[in-house]
């Protein structure tokens, strides 16, 4: 009891550990707003795809400055990002490979291609690589001001456009036909939402690492749906799911010394998902129940009193 | 080539093989993200296996894994019914399953063997240092016994049931109505391909056994439409990419797996440019001959 006390006075006096925790909170919303989005157009596990695709990206960046930096390596895996989605595209549009097997090949071959090249770096012996490894499975409190700073003004850009674009992204989401008869560019839309998603993963490689970076844009907006049938609610929402799961892991992940952040945060999800599911007020199990009972009750009452006044 | 050299081809065929054939019918019931979701879930299972057993005993982590395997699928099953759709289901089963797996390494690293590194890319350069010993009698590396285990097992279930995983695999709604028990081969599947990767993991690790269960299977399916051709150029794709794969990674001084599953992506890529059916080459051909004969 008294390291949890303890735990928390050092959230509330530790500044540093405070800034990075409101970053981590920061990305929990914005990827947990655009999560919902990709969520509509079964895009949730492109997510997963373009976060394994970074590691390459990453390990380039690297080999080419020689320098370990955050917005470097955010470049490197936007650009090894944008390749993973365009050779998706050119495998299901030219060959007769089904999206779902390219999804895998791409994702396992980028993945397989970083891993080759991190250990690459890592047997060179260059000792500034020593935190590359960090970039897998996350890392908050090895963050630097800047390296927060970035994650979380990054994050607040993309819960704004996010934001303004509600509109135009619902439209795309529910009937891109009429969005198109009403005169919305469908591809530029979409092309914007892919940009929104590689942005948002990218912005969490640091602090959640590229392996489980794409639970937070799946898992909150899945919970989220448990609780209503309308979407400016579910994509508020799931912002909040996603800030809560940021904030725990963060939290607990500097407590523990040997714990990653990116597991911890994606637990944390999971558990907000488990609660979802059973007591969500929309689908959750107990609600559904419930709403069977009175209605098999309201039937039975109804068909008595019919027997009675037929009687 | 040293004995060592042996060991580690001879282990990254085994595996490739095993995976390569599973695959094929991942691909074709358009399920390869379940393969991914299955190689990532297993990790608790076996991690757990640890803890309990105290040992890197084979059996219990097979059996572990197994369980942990076809309860990812039965939860991802679930939640579909539930109204959530398949790929955000399998998405949040699998991350969570896997994270699980992570925590658990990382908080009882010390009694665990295992660390974060061969979870994500396995360890395949020091099987020939882990042999199997019964009565003081050394048997070769522990790894191969287990990988060759599992491809028997492959074969023959696959073999026994060939009939059936073929018309599952093709239409499913004939081989419902010929009463074939397709729920019963989907499970089987399932508890395969668990197996399989479990057996693979501690050679290639979670995310690379992906790469083995969908990349070999998708350039064969670019070479043939037949599935008995399919399953052997899969099967022969595999070892091509484990032989290639060992050559790279010794040239590069890099991550075997990592090179194994790179060799791979190069193979299809040479399929996806060059196969005579269904290559990009052979469409523009067929379409500039096409187009001159109309002109």
């Amino acid at each position: 009891m008294i390291s949890l006390w303890d735990s928390i006075a050092a959230l509330a006096s530790d500044p540093n550990l405070r800034w990075i925790t409101l970053g981590c909170m920061l990305l929990g919303l914005s990827s947990g707003m655009i999560g919902c989005f990709a969520y509509l157009r079964r895009q949730s596990l492109m997510g997963d795809t373009i976060a394994h695709t970074a590691l390459p990206g990453i390990c380039v960046a690297f080999l080419l400055t020689g320098v370990k930096s955050l917005p470097v390596f955010m470049l490197g895996a936007v650009a090894a990002g944008i390749l993973g989605t365009l050779a998706i595209r050119v495998i299901t549009a030219r060959s007769r490979i089904k999206a779902d097997a390219a999804m895998g090949i791409v994702l396992s071959s980028f993945f397989g291609i970083g891993i080759v090249l991190l250990t690459m770096i890592q047997h060179s012996g260059d000792g500034s690589q020593s935190g590359l490894d960090k970039f897998l499975f996350g890392q908050a409190a090895a963050m630097v001001a800047s390296d927060v700073s970035l994650m979380g003004g990054v994050s607040l850009v993309l819960a704004v456009v996010c934001a303004l674009l509600f509109k135009e992204f619902k439209l795309l989401a529910f009937d891109p036909a009429f969005a198109k008869g009403a005169g919305f560019s469908v591809s530029l839309l979409d092309f914007l939402m892919q940009a929104l998603v590689v942005t948002a993963v990218v912005a969490g490689i640091q602090a959640v690492g590229v392996v489980l970076v794409a639970a937070l844009l799946i898992t909150p907006a899945v919970s989220a749906r448990f609780w209503t049938e309308r979407l400016g609610r579910m994509v508020v929402l799931s912002g909040i799911f996603g800030m809560a799961s940021g904030l725990l892991g963060a939290w607990i992940s500097s407590q523990a010394h040997q714990l990653p952040t990116g597991p911890v945060s994606v637990l944390a999800a999971a558990a907000v998902f488990l609660v979802s599911v059973l007591f969500g007020s929309k689908r959750g199990l107990l609600t559904v129940r419930l709403t069977r009972r009175r209605a098999r009750l309201n039937l039975q009452q109804a068909s008595a009193s019919s027997v009675k006044e037929a009687g | 080539m040293s004995s060592m050299d042996f060991w580690i081809l001879l282990t990254g065929s085994l595996a490739a093989v095993s995976c390569a054939i599973l695959g094929c019918f991942l691909i074709l019931r358009r399920m390869a993200l379940m393969g991914d979701a299955i190689s990532h879930s297993v990790l608790p299972g076996i991690v757990v296996a640890y803890m309990i057993s105290g040992s890197r005993d084979s059996i219990y982590m097979l059996i572990a894994a197994a369980i942990m395997g076809l309860l990812c699928v039965l939860f991802i099953q679930w939640f579909n019914n539930r109204g959530i759709q398949s790929d955000a289901s399998i998405g949040v089963v699998f991350t969570s399953l896997f994270a699980i797996g992570v925590v658990l390494v990382s908080m009882n690293a010390r009694q665990v063997d295992l660390d974060l590194d061969c979870v994500l890319y396995g360890e395949i350069a020091y099987t020939a240092w882990n042999t199997l010993q019964i009565g003081g009698v050394d048997l070769g590396p522990r790894s191969v016994w287990l990988l060759g285990g599992t491809l028997l097992l492959v074969l023959a279930v696959i073999g026994l049931f060939y009939k059936q995983f073929k018309l599952c695999a093709f239409d499913p709604m004939l081989a419902a109505a010929l009463g074939i028990p397709a729920a019963l081969f989907h499970y089987l599947l399932m508890g395969l391909v668990s197996v399989a990767t479990v057996s693979s993991f501690e050679s290639v690790g979670a995310i690379l056994v992906v790469g083995l269960l969908v990349i070999p299977p998708s350039t064969a399916y670019l070479l043939t439409d037949r599935l008995g051709v399919m399953i052997g150029l899969s099967a022969a794709s595999g070892v091509a990419a484990t032989l290639l794969g060992y050559l790279i990674a010794i040239w590069l001084d890099a991550s075997i797996a990592g090179c194994i599953v790179a060799a791979a992506a190069l193979l299809f890529a040479a399929a996806f440019l060059l196969s005579p059916k269904h290559g990009l080459l052979a469409a523009k051909l067929r379409h500039s001959r096409l187009s001159r004969s109309a002109a």
